[in-house]
């Protein structure tokens, strides 16, 4: 479903990503890897088509259209979801009523009429359950004053409304206690369609424990240096980075 | 990053204004200018008693030696009165009994604003003044209303029928020697509307006035007066657009509000006036003096304010709480975009006492708009237990337009509690980025984020024009709907 080819982008005349090719397949769960400032995020922005990265080489296509020309809402729509790193807080707005613009302009993008007010409550609170979210949150303003961990459970709420083909996690696991891991995995594991794929960056190989990934990656200064099985985490876990880096290094030297 | 942002925002702050159009109506035009003749020209044409005539020769020769007031934070550029016409009107056919006296021309500019003139056709539970240039050219519901001993009528009616009452309470809230402003429209104002109810009477329906300017080079002075009686309620609304032109326009309104005892004025106005074009040209100059007095205990006036249009405001509607127990609101929402500036905010002055009074000022600043909010707290040396509430929020879309807070508070008496709040947040690139990312469009995310900022105060406006003020509101920051 997403082919990304020899991918480079900058950010501010700085380079970033420097040549990244990958291909999800419908269905698959890639984890991606990496040390702090590696770029991963930044991958993550280029797929979801913030403009503010500059993609200065190669090609992404995704369902085999180049999603490169897409705007930012029509890959959306188009059904690619980021749960954002740091989740931006919206004030005044309250969560109800960014979701149901959220929803049914997906909607209307799929020819479907927008949900009456009590057929989209109804979802709402399905979802809320699937995700184990508090019901209140629904009611505050888009994270607004949510805590950290708040925060993170409601991308994954988001998620289950909008119900995408491509979801992007970007460190949803980063600042869940053991419980709320537990939730967000296991929410993750009931969307889990046969046919939608995960792109799940990470850095800790707990929450790979509970989302098995079919590929690891390991994304470093900008390009992805190593590729394995779900094992790789593992490795990574007990070893660190440095054998990578190191890998890197004499591969460049040699 | 900076460049992104500054797309996004441009691409949304440059939508159009929808009421541009002009009208072709067949106009009475008196020749450009002012001087005592031009004064004694319009209240001959509106065959005055020397009463009124005597008021306005009274306020021509105060401002004559009064200044431009220099003190708001506004740039505004010198205006020649010598080129200003000061009356302009429709001419009109015979009298005007039924709906198919009016000019069809006429008729269909306020189809076209979405103000039929027709009772049929109208929002039912709405009656209309409906004001082009200098005159009222039609009010609806009239029967309906003097049914309950409810006046609602124009202003020019009112003196003619009504003189004992617009001579008792004309000038008695804005005295003819109050501002600038003000001074000149009392000496040159044309019509308006004029609202009595009667004691112990709801109005059971929303009056509203729409305020049209059509002809070039016109200005536009009207003068409301709006008396509530002792247990009575209103709720009034105004609206107001104009056609898009190079050259400023000159509006300089009076609103007065009586409130006797036991009574409640609600004052929502949706203003939007042409704005001027992208690059700052053309555009209303709305120099407003709106004030009402709670004369009586447990009186209770409220203003509420949608200020979306006009090239410069210049507006503080106010409330002297004079009868013990009264109340003061003030609930404002004034935007500026591109060029357009606004000083806008209000006076509360507590005399009785237990008087309370509320303020909620939401500005919102886009392009290179200027957004000042002004406000007067005044505690009387009487006012025993007086209570305000201030909150004045300022919203900026983009780094290039201003916000600017300017707070007065003069306490006499030391039980009073005045309470402060101000905040000032930014429409960031990445709110917007996180809406497109669920797939709400950038228009659609501004919307969203501006008509949540702004909810507290749409929510005090009638039902039937919450949703106009939105729309109004997405409208005036947008690039392009859908
Ligand atoms: N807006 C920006 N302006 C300038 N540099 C940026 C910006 N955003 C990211 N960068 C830089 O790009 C590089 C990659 O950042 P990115 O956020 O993609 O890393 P990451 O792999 O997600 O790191 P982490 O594990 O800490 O989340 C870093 O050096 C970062 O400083
Ligand atoms: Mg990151």
């Amino acid at each position: 479903m997403l082919i990304i080819n020899n991918l480079k982008a900058s950010i501010g005349g700085k380079n970033i990503l420097k040549g990244i090719s990958l291909e999800v397949k419908p269905g698959e769960i890639h984890a991606i890897m990496g040390p702090n400032g590696s770029g991963k995020s930044t991958l993550a922005a280029v797929l979801a088509g913030r403009e503010l990265v500059e993609v200065t080489e190669g090609t992404v296509t995704y369902f085999g259209k180049n999603l490169l020309e897409m705007t930012a809402e029509d890959r959306a729509k188009e059904g690619i979801f980021l749960g954002f790193q740091y989740p931006i807080e919206i004030p005044g707005v309250s969560m109800v009523n960014f979701m149901k613009t959220a929803v049914n302009e997906n909607r209307k993008h799929k020819g479907l009429d927008p949900l009456s007010a009590s057929d989209f409550l109804k979802m709402m609170r399905e979802k809320k359950e699937l995700v184990e979210i508090d019901s209140k949150l629904a009611n505050r303003s888009v994270n607004e004053g949510f805590s950290g961990g708040e925060k993170k459970k409601n991308e994954i709420f988001q998620m289950a409304m909008l119900e995408p083909k491509l979801a992007i996690l970007d460190e949803t696991d980063s600042g869940l206690d053991i419980d709320a891991l537990r939730i967000v995995a296991n929410g993750v594991n009931k969307l889990k369609l046969p046919d939608n794929s995960f792109i799940v960056i990470t850095h800790y190989q707990r929450l790979l424990d509970y989302i098995i990934p079919d590929v690891v990656h390991v994304l470093y200064d900008g390009r992805i240096v190593k590729t394995a099985g779900k094992e790789l985490a593992l490795e990574l876990e007990e070893k660190g980075y440095d054998w990578i880096k190191k890998e890197v290094e004499n591969n460049i030297i040699a | 990053m900076e460049k992104d942002q500054d797309k996004i925002l441009s691409d949304v702050t440059s939508g159009e204004y929808k009421y541009g159009f002009y009208s072709d109506i067949e106009m009475d035009r008196i020749p450009k200018g002012l001087s005592e003749d031009v004064v004694r020209i319009i209240s001959g044409k509106k065959n005055e008693p020397e009463w009124l005539l005597d008021f306005r020769l009274k306020a021509y020769r105060h401002w004559l030696i009064m200044k431009m007031p220099t003190w708001p934070n506004l740039k505004i550029p010198p205006i020649n009165y010598q080129e200003i016409i000061f009356y302009a009107a429709p001419k009109l056919r015979k009298n005007l009994n039924s709906i198919d006296d009016i000019d069809p021309e006429l008729k269909k500019t306020f189809d076209k604003l979405g103000i039929p003139l027709d009772e049929q056709k109208h929002l039912a539970g709405v009656a209309v003044d409906a004001v082009i240039d200098s005159v009222s050219v039609k009010t609806t519901f009239k029967e309906t209303l003097a049914e309950m001993g409810i006046i609602f009528c124009s202003f020019s009616d009112a003196v003619k029928e009504y003189p004992d009452l617009v001579k008792r309470y004309m000038g008695s809230v804005v005295p003819y020697t109050d501002n600038f402003f003000a001074t000149l429209n009392s000496a040159v104002f044309s019509d308006g509307s004029f609202c009595y109810i009667p004691k112990g009477v709801r109005c059971p329906m929303e009056l509203s006035t729409y305020f049209r300017i059509n002809s070039a080079n016109t200005g536009q002075f009207e003068r409301t007066l709006l008396i509530a009686d002792e247990e009575s309620y209103v709720s009034y609304l105004e609206g107001c657009t104009a056609p898009s032109r190079d050259e400023n326009q000159l509006h300089a309104a009076i609103v007065e509000i009586v409130a006797e005892k036991n009574a409640e004025v609600k004052y929502s106005t949706v203003q939007n006036w042409y704005p001027g074009n992208k690059e700052g040209k053309g555009g209303v100059f709305n120099f407003v003096t709106k004030r009402g007095i709670c004369k009586g205990e447990n009186s209770k006036i409220s203003w509420t304010q949608i200020e979306t249009g006009s090239a410069i405001t210049w507006k503080y509607p106010s409330c002297i709480l004079r009868g013990d127990n009264s109340t003061g609101e003030f609930y404002s929402v004034a935007v500026t975009n591109n060029y357009q500036q606004a000083d806008t905010g209000t006076k509360m002055i507590h005399i009785g006492k237990n008087t309370k009074s509320t303020i909620v000022s939401k500005g919102i600043s886009a392009g290179k708009g200027q957004n000042s909010y002004r406000g007067l707290v005044k505690v009387l040396k009487n006012a025993t237990n007086a209570r305000n509430f201030s909150q004045c929020d300022s919203l900026l879309l983009g780094d290039k337009c201003g916000a600017h807070t300017f707070p007065y508070i003069e306490v006499d008496n030391q039980t009073a509690i005045v309470e402060h709040e101000a905040t000032t947040s930014k429409i960031g690139e990445d709110q917007i980025f996180y809406c497109n990312q669920r797939g709400i469009s950038t228009d659609d995310a501004i919307g969203l984020i501006v008509n949540g900022y702004a909810r507290e105060v749409i929510n005090k406006l009638p039902m039937e024009f919450a949703v106009e003020a939105q729309k109004l509101l997405q409208i005036s920051l947008e690039g392009s709907v859908g």
